[in-house]
């Protein structure tokens, strides 16, 4: 295998292909009470933007939840709620496009990593998503000098994730600082990290249990049989973009 | 000499002359059959550089004015409070930025082709207006460049795109098209300034030797020393030959790897393989039409250009412009054709919204001022001869080709594969931006039309001296012999 420096051109992408991580949503059962989009902001930090330019697409979540009509007018009906964040795609076309390697493949977990200190701001990432999950930092919108109410919300943010300045992408990670604490846990202990053991801040808040996280590779593990359920779906399967996460719907 | 001047300035007299082709005729219609002595035709030039009017100066102040307030100011207050002051959003990630950028760098595209390919193929029309235009090739390379900068989100990194050496060992993405671009805009402006310079350097070296004080310091650093033997003018003729060549393929290959940002994208609407000659088109297409309105002005504007730009000259543009018009429309006509035959429900969606949506207008008035009005106006002679109707075409030209990229980027990405993300743009700080660009380019030229030479009078003067009239029994017939 042809081994390099520059990461990408050593990187095979189609390693990528099982993933590692992954997630099952049960659009059956979801309810579409938002809790996995606040549940998400408190814990990886999530700006948030004020009622004007969330109005104008700028708000930051990393996870929103899609609800449509279907149908003409007095034949409405409503289609399931359809949480959407990061696909984790195992053929990103995030990836390739950043001039910067700010948006990269990680090896070891599986999942696209936004490496926010390395982003220039060309937002080239954003436009290729398919999924339009990426957001991007427009404004200050954590600078307490900037805004007085922000001085106190600074006590709530989460320690173990980067507070992201102006002019920088950003997305769901999978909340990769989990995924990490519970494999530093499981190697102090000199064990594999057990199925269920922890799970995403939306997964977890999720009080429906819609959202099943945990390791597709492992054949045993809970996402992995939801996931290979017959009416289980990927978001735009038809791009190649290899999907971590898939969607349950009218089963 | 009185006589000689007589019918550059005053073309309406001599035009009601008879229709048979006299001498009289010929000197009045070509520049190149109309010499004058070398002395006087230098000194016509150092002429229009020295003088400067009370309306020239006007100008320059609002001028600089307006780049103060929309460029640097803006671009400064943005700098420190973020794109949010801007109008992108999610979808629309790309917004006017990135239009002007495509845009500038359409419009200096034609400086290169005009001044490279005639030069190439020895059209002896191009003699006097060569630097004029590549003069605008490298103005419009830094406006693309000012644009490109503000449209990064975080400008004061952007040395992070250059492939330096760091103890990191990071280098840029050479996967990205984003790469690919900063590469090729670089090595274009690097090469489009050297191609300036060099034809610039006898005109440099004449200017030298009839000024005092500051400005001849200036060119005498400039001149670099050029006395016009016979070595240095090899040396120069060689220089510029290659240049000539080489930059063709460059001019070809920033376009395409311009239009590579887009069509190697995932996105309807954008994944288009013909985008690569259909943006080198668009590209000479407003490039074309900014030559002619920047000729128009300096005839109009400027002491002693009625001899050098003459209607001529916009009469042989105007072909040129029209033939690009058509291959424009060859071209939009096949990109839509094909992306419609097949059938993506997304794409087709999107063609839809470009004609029937919000900012459909906007679809039309770029098929009317690009296709429509060229096609109606350049085809006569005449209208196509005379400088005030080819400006007004040039301008529309430029106004349509700027709303086709306006449709390719914020238009386009309103729409796209995930319903509940879409969403209109609408400017906001890029509008002052997008004019102090535009006044900048004004600016650099208004400055660089007093500090050289406009007029490449080495060349005029070669071709003067390659051209002349010769009389078989009443016949005046035009001999043209090989210069090299």
């Amino acid at each position: 295998m042809n081994k390099s420096n520059i990461p990408e051109v050593g990187a095979n992408f189609s390693e990528a292909e099982k993933g590692k991580w992954g997630m099952v949503i049960d659009q059956d059962i979801c309810t579409g009470c938002q809790a996995c989009v606040a549940a998400c902001a408190m814990e990886n930090n999530v700006a948030f933007v004020g009622e004007e330019d969330a109005g104008y697409g700028r708000s930051m979540h990393w996870i929103r939840i899609e609800r449509f009509w279907d149908g003409e007018y007095p034949e409405v009906k409503m289609t399931p709620y359809q949480p959407v964040m990061c696909q984790q795609c195992g053929q990103a076309p995030c990836e390739p496009v950043c001039p910067a390697f700010a948006t990269v493949h990680s090896q070891a977990e599986q999942i696209n990593l936004q490496v926010y200190n390395r982003c220039v701001g060309t937002r080239y990432c954003a436009n290729n998503c398919p999924y339009q999950v990426r957001s991007f930092n427009w404004r200050d919108y954590t600078d307490p000098r900037l805004d007085q109410a922000l001085v106190s919300l600074q006590n709530q943010y989460n320690p173990d994730v980067t507070v992201r300045r102006r002019g920088v992408m950003e997305k769901c990670t999978f909340c990769i600082q989990r995924i990490h604490k519970a494999q530093d846990k499981a190697k102090s202990e000199g064990r594999e990290v057990a199925d269920g053991e922890f799970t995403t801040a939306c997964a977890q808040a999720c009080p429906a249990s819609a959202i099943t996280f945990g390791r597709v590779d492992d054949p045993e593990s809970l996402v992995s049989q939801l996931a290979h359920k017959e009416h289980g779906v990927k978001l735009l399967e038809e791009l190649g973009t290899l999907p971590s996460v898939t969607y349950l719907n009218g089963g | 000499m009185t006589d000689n001047k007589r019918h550059f300035e005053n073309p309406d007299v001599s035009h009601a002359g008879p229709h048979h082709k006299s001498e009289e005729h010929f000197r009045e219609q070509h520049l190149m059959l109309d010499p004058l002595p070398r002395g006087q035709m230098n000194e016509m030039v150092m002429d229009s550089m020295h003088t400067t009017s009370w309306k020239f100066w006007v100008v320059f102040v609002t001028l600089s004015a307006i780049v103060a307030w929309g460029l640097f100011y803006s671009w400064g207050k943005m700098i420190l409070e973020g794109l949010g002051i801007a109008g992108v959003n999610r979808p629309s990630y790309w917004g006017i930025f990135l239009v002007n950028t495509v845009f500038w760098i359409g419009i200096s595209h034609a400086g290169t082709f005009i001044s490279a390919i005639l030069r190439v193929f020895k059209a002896e029309f191009r003699r006097p207006f060569t630097r004029a235009a590549e003069l605008m090739t490298t103005f419009g390379l830094v406006q693309a460049g000012f644009s490109i900068f503000m449209h990064m989100g975080r400008v004061w990194l952007a040395y992070w795109l250059m492939p330096y050496p760091n103890e990191r060992q990071l280098w840029p993405n050479f996967h990205s098209p984003l790469s690919w671009d900063l590469l090729a805009i670089t090595t274009y402006l690097l090469s489009s300034t050297m191609y300036l310079f060099l034809p610039l350097i006898p005109d440099l070296a004449m200017a030298r030797d009839k000024s005092t004080g500051w400005r001849k310091t200036l060119y005498k650093i400039l001149a670099l020393g050029f006395r016009g033997t016979e070595g240095e003018w090899t040396h120069l003729r060689n220089a510029m030959n290659i240049f000539a060549f080489a930059i063709i393929p460059v001019m070809f290959s920033v376009h395409t790897i311009v239009s590579w940002d887009f069509a190697a994208a995932t996105r309807p609407g954008w994944s288009s393989t013909i985008f690569g000659p259909y943006f080198v088109v668009g590209a000479l297409h407003s490039g074309m039409g900014a030559v002619i309105m920047v000729l128009a002005v300096v005839r109009g504007t400027m002491k002693n250009m009625k001899y050098f730009i003459r209607p001529e000259h916009f009469e042989a543009i105007g072909k040129l412009m029209l033939i690009i018009s058509m291959t424009w429309a060859y071209f939009f006509f096949n990109d839509y054709m094909v992306q419609w035959y097949g059938g993506d429900k997304w794409t087709k969606q999107l063609l839809h919204y470009h004609e029937a949506g919000p900012l459909g207008w906007m679809w039309f008035a770029m098929l009317v001022v690009n296709v429509a009005i060229p096609w109606a106006v350049l085809w006569n002679k005449k209208w196509r001869s005379t400088p005030w109707i080819v400006f007004i075409v040039g301008l529309l030209i430029n106004v349509g080709m700027w709303f086709e990229r306006y449709i390719i980027i914020p238009i386009s990405l309103s729409i796209n594969r995930m319903p509940f993300t879409w969403r209109l743009y609408q400017p906001g700080i890029e509008i002052p931006l997008g004019i102090g660009t535009l006044a900048f380019f004004i600016l650099l030229y208004m400055a660089a039309s007093r500090l050289i030479p406009l007029i490449p009078v080495w060349e005029v003067q070669e071709g003067q001296m390659a051209h002349s009239l010769k009389k078989f029994g009443r016949e005046t017939v035009v001999t043209v012999s090989e210069l090299e």
